[in-house]
């Protein structure tokens, strides 16, 4: 009998662990059902069409429009234009950290980009208010500086960390004989670094700037403070842009629950969590394949 | 020859501009914070509500609410990130359930903060009527945390040798038993540290509480779970965007920047703290 | 290739030398995922005797020994074919659990690896995990196994240290401290001694002839001095395959295989 109190004892500890571990499952699967439940209303009030169009007001007394086409440019303008400023930075670091950088150096910089990844979001789109913004409209004779290329830049910012130490990762993990094979055919350090190690760590790079894209198209505050937030389709980096976040943000204290303007933001975050997860899904393939090649 | 390590030097060079340029970015941050952050920095200031509307007094309601939502979501995610983990790790064979749930962890770490604060407001403020409220916004905090507790507890976990299972398994100790008594106290250490950070990070989020709790202004401190709060990044939020008369609580904004940046700062350097500690513990262990 | 006849008969109905089976292994077949590591194993293991199992490294030797307590269960991807009757009774019957299994059959790890609490908890925590409270009872069971295990006059002074403050010999004693508390019938030594220097393997060697008085003890060494040394019968595996069994005396003196006489007499291995 004690022994199958036992038995029994181990195996429902057993479930409650297996529960709590498909708890990941149920929650991103709840994710996506409560935000499809939640928009699906307006769709099927105001159509599909009407998401498909540019300008989003649904505010307007004279025609309430519900269109996603500018905020989706918006997004994007923002998220490759920091991603613009980030990669080639972020990868020289990450090349610099690994290959070329003393011991001393790399003590200074880990620990840096680490606590560059702690610094709220909200503390760097003050920063763009207050530093970037005055700056930008300084050097382009602007009467503000609150626009996409502020938001890039703080964006830029943002997933830095990410690239730096996911490409990091990558390039000090391709295998030694590599190196040694190109610097013994007489390469010097640079061409290698260049034609051998990069081109090796290629994967890895990429599903670090994958990684970095989904978080800046993901990232509210900073772009919901620095880029002005102007319902236009945009057409210059100077512009004041909303973002897909920014207007989730704005909009959702002011509406009656139940309206709907209400579902039609949980439309605006549906498309953000599609794309985003598609986005991580490329990269986590991306990385897999590359961890398969290592192995 | 002289061309090829010409090139070389030059390249290495935009390589350490880029590594100087990041460090730059940082200590840019952090002193620009940091200086102007000081001059409102005072006993008061950290203990004081705001007064005047906001032009005058401190932070201490924010300061509050930070540590009360932090609080609930540690209690709610930590918890649950290490049942998770232990299943990871210690039950779980691989196979497709498990590739589904660690693919699960990968996405919802990548989930948009603000996304998360729209499930939030969907479930917990309505579904579960706990309204906009402190256990709202500590419960959204929580899940958005979940994917890093469980990668932290796994990572405490798996500093814990086999041998420790195995011997303890080999004395007849039932598959809970040698996780109770044998892997766990040894994996604590390392949680904790995770926790802290998951800590770290739910003080400085703001995109998840914008709906699911934070308030402007309060006169009065919190009394239940159920009560709207502020918190220090909406307050910095409100501070630098919303109010009013933005050049006069400049220095507000600056001030409340930097408690929440030393906050985020001071936990995250206590995690590192314990991990270290603890690290040099288990390394004299083996 | 198969078991030399003679040796299970003589084991099989009571022994040359008198002593009864107390494990008996029935046509085992061990899988690492679709890898065959052992092949169709038959062996009796007398009780109260000392039997060594030898071979070259990856011939399964320490595989085999794992069946024995079920510890193979905890690899991922190994599966068991076949019967192994602990006092005739099947170790993989159905409704056998395998925490009984283990409190029955104890073993002593090739790496010592005492846990990170003081020496007195080390040898204590197969008692508590039983469900023992009694304090005056666990500090006189640990008394008792310190002392079976030879180490008691080195460790009485420093019960409540760490145990990790041992050196790699007293370490292992106390290991088979530790799994004497719990009073196992037998108990399984993976390699005990291999990473310790000759005098603590002396003291190792003189405990498990000291210790078969009261347990069935099954080694494996990959030291062949030190099976002639400390067993009463010996075992050589060869590629997942038991070559040859018989009394240790005889086999490394009148081996009946040619691979046994090659392997002991150190042509290749």
């Amino acid at each position: 009998m004690i022994r199958n109190w036992r038995q029994f004892q181990d195996a429902s500890i057993h479930r409650f662990f297996q529960f709590n571990g498909v708890l990941s499952i149920l929650i991103l699967l709840g994710i996506f059902f409560i935000l499809f439940k939640d928009g699906l209303p307006a769709l099927q009030q105001l159509g599909v069409g009407t998401f498909i169009q540019m300008i989003w007001n649904p505010t307007s007394f004279v025609q309430e429009t519900y269109g996603m086409g500018a905020m989706i440019i918006s997004t994007l303008m923002v998220t490759f234009l920091a991603l613009l400023i980030a990669v080639p930075v972020g990868l020289g670091c990450a090349a610099y950290l690994s290959e070329v950088a003393p011991n001393w150096v790399r003590e200074i910089l880990k620990p840096v980009i680490e606590i560059l990844a702690g610094i709220p979001s909200v503390v760097l789109g003050f920063l763009g208010i207050v530093i970037i913004g005055p700056w930008i409209a300084r050097v382009f004779h602007l009467p503000n500086g609150l626009n996409a290329l502020n938001g890039a830049i703080l964006l830029a910012v943002m997933s830095l960390p990410t690239i730096i130490s996911i490409s990091e990762d990558a390039i000090s993990s391709v295998p030694r004989a590599y190196k040694e094979a190109s610097l013994a055919l007489g390469a010097s350090k640079w061409q290698t670094l260049i034609r051998v190690i990069v081109p090796s760590a290629l994967s890895g790079i990429i599903a670090s700037v994958m990684l970095g894209m989904g978080r800046a198209i993901g990232e509210t505050m900073t772009v919901l403070m620095a880029t002005g937030n102007a319902l236009k389709t945009p057409t210059h980096i100077l512009e004041a842009v909303r973002t897909m976040t920014a207007t989730i943000a704005i909009e959702l204290g002011e509406v009656p629950f139940g309206s709907e303007h209400y579902h039609g933001l949980f439309v605006i975050g549906f498309v953000l969590f599609v794309m985003t997860f598609l986005v991580n899904l490329v990269a986590d393939i991306v990385l897999a394949k590359y961890q398969e090649v290592e192995r | 020859m002289i061309n090829k390590s010409v090139t070389e030097k030059i390249g290495f060079a935009v390589l350490a501009f880029c590594g100087l340029l990041v460090v730059l970015t940082l200590f840019g941050i952090l002193w620009d914070i940091g200086y102007n952050g000081a001059a409102v920095l005072s006993w008061e200031f950290l203990t004081q509500p705001p007064r005047e509307g906001m032009t005058l007094g401190g932070i201490f309601p924010a300061l509050l609410g930070t540590l009360l939502v932090s609080l609930i979501t540690v209690l709610f995610s930590v918890p649950l990130g290490m049942f998770s983990a232990i299943y990871l790790n210690e039950y779980a064979r691989q196979g497709r359930l498990v590739r589904m749930i660690r693919l699960s962890i990968r996405n919802l770490s990548g989930v948009p903060s603000i996304v998360y604060g729209l499930f939030g407001v969907a479930l917990f403020v309505r579904i579960f009527y706990f309204g906009a409220s402190i256990l709202s916004a500590g419960l959204t905090l929580g899940l958005l945390t979940l994917p890093w507790t469980i990668t932290a507890s796994e990572e405490a976990l798996k500093t814990v040798p086999k041998s420790y299972r195995d011997g303890s398994l080999a004395l007849g100790a039932t598959k809970w038993q040698a996780i109770r008594t044998n892997v766990l106290p040894y994996a604590i250490p390392g949680m904790l540290s995770g926790a802290i950070l998951g800590l770290a990070r739910a003080a400085g989020e703001t995109a998840p509480i914008l709906f699911t709790g934070a308030a402007f202004f309060i006169p009065d401190l919190p009394r239940t779970l159920l009560d709207q709060f502020m918190a220090l990044p909406y307050h910095l939020y409100i501070l630098s965007t919303q109010h009013q008369d933005i050049a006069t609580v400049r220095p507000i904004a600056y001030g409340t920047a930097l408690v929440l940046i030393a906050l985020v700062l001071c936990l995250n350097m206590v995690a590192v703290l314990i991990r270290y500690h603890y690290r040099k513990k288990a390394r004299m262990a083996q | 290739m198969v078991s030399i006849g003679i040796d299970k008969k003589a084991l099989g109905n009571g022994g040359s030398n008198g002593h009864p089976v107390k494990i008996s292994v029935k046509n085992l077949d061990f899988f690492y995922g679709p890898q065959k590591a052992l092949e169709d194993i038959n062996m009796d293991i007398p009780a109260n005797q000392v039997t060594a199992f030898i071979g070259p490294s990856g011939c399964g030797k320490s595989t085999f020994l794992r069946c024995f307590n079920r510890m193979n269960e905890t690899i991922l991807g190994t599966r068991i074919e076949g019967t192994i009757l602990l006092d005739n009774s099947n170790l993989y019957g159905s409704d056998v659990d395998v925490v009984d299994v283990r409190r029955r059959v104890g073993m002593v790890f090739q790496k010592s690896n005492p846990f990170p609490k003081s020496i007195f908890d080390n040898v204590a925590y197969g008692l508590r995990i039983n469900g023992l409270k009694e304090k005056r009872k666990i500090a006189e069971i640990v008394e008792k196994s310190l002392m079976d295990a030879a180490i008691w006059d080195e460790v009485k002074d420093r019960l409540h240290e760490s145990a990790l403050g041992l050196s790699g010999g007293q370490q292992q004693r106390l290991c088979i401290a530790r799994a004497l508390a719990v009073q196992p019938e037998v108990i399984l030594m993976d390699e005990p001694a291999s990473a310790l220097d000759p005098i603590a393997t002396q003291k190792i060697e003189d405990l498990i002839q000291k210790l078969k008085k009261d347990y069935t003890i099954v080694i494996v060494t990959h030291n062949m001095q030190q099976a002639a040394r400390v067993s009463d019968l010996t075992a050589f595996f060869y590629l997942g395959k038991l070559i040859e069994v018989n009394e240790t005396a005889l086999l490394f003196t009148r081996p009946q295989l040619k691979q046994t006489e090659d392997y002991i007499t150190g042509r290749f291995g």
